[in-house]
């Protein structure tokens, strides 16, 4: 009888110890998003993005976030002496804060682009404008997102 | 696996300095690397993790993709027309291997 209580006693301990654990990874993780501020930091070498110029155009509510369409805009003469060279997208909610990274070049014309993301929750979805000067612009925008879009 | 990209031009014939609209749409499923089978195991990553496209032979845009592109990637971008030439549209997957879609663009 003692061996088996203390047995019962330890797998109980270790059921509540892994309980413990799986609580304090979810809470943690709600605190602290993901690694987009390091992305975003690592973008800009650390330079502080200035809000403006970016039109981030995504839907308020997103009832599926497995393609939610997204088009980002920077305002820009796209000439040689004054065009936007990258923009980098990121959801600082998603399992990895990656969206894509756009690289524009005067030939371009127009700053523009447009496509489908996914979006695992309701989060905030960043754009950073990188110009050929070496300023840097930011905005974002929060979407809504109704059913997640990462198979979970 | 001989994927044809959907792509479309929303001008074939552009007068120089014009703005051209490009739209694309290729099949893939974007696999993140992320999820699990029924049988637990985890589904290998696979991503078109680039883009370009190249008009007269000169890049107009470039994308680097990541996980949180939809599977069926579609982009839309614009470009200045300069001159007349292939418009050449490739993507890269994680193994190496590329989609390529071409058009042509007429510029006078």
């Amino acid at each position: 009888m003692t061996p088996n209580f203390s047995r019962r006693r330890a797998l109980a301990l270790g059921a509540g110890a892994v309980g413990m654990a799986v609580l304090g990874a979810s809470t943690g993780s709600a605190l602290a998003k993901n690694d987009s501020e390091e992305a975003i930091k690592k973008f800009t070498g650390g330079k502080t993005p200035v809000q403006g110029k970016i039109k981030l155009d995504l839907p308020e509510i997103a009832e599926n976030g497995n393609t939610v369409p997204m088009t980002v805009t920077v305002e820009s003469p796209m000439t040689e002496q004054s065009h936007v060279t990258e923009v980098l997208i990121v959801a600082d909610e998603n399992p990895r804060s990656g969206v894509a990274t756009f690289h524009f070049s005067p030939a371009s014309g127009i700053a523009e682009a447009n496509t489908r993301i996914r979006l695992a929750s309701t989060q905030d979805v960043i754009a950073v404008a990188k110009m050929n000067d070496g300023s840097f612009f930011i905005a974002s925008k929060q979407v809504k997102v109704t059913i997640g879009g990462c198979g979970g | 696996m001989a994927v044809k990209p959907r792509i479309k031009l929303d001008k074939k014939e552009a007068k120089k300095g014009d703005i051209v609209e490009v739209k694309a749409l290729v099949s893939h499923v974007m696999e993140t690397g992320q999820r699990r089978d029924a049988t637990g195991k985890v589904v290998p990553r696979k991503i078109l993790n680039k883009f370009a496209c190249t008009v007269a032979g000169k890049q107009v845009f470039a994308a680097d993709f990541e996980t949180a592109i939809s599977a069926n990637p579609y982009i839309q971008f614009k470009f200045k027309a300069e001159q007349s030439g292939p418009v050449v549209l490739t993507w890269t997957d994680d193994d190496g291997s590329t989609i390529v879609g071409e058009e042509t663009i007429t510029v006078s």
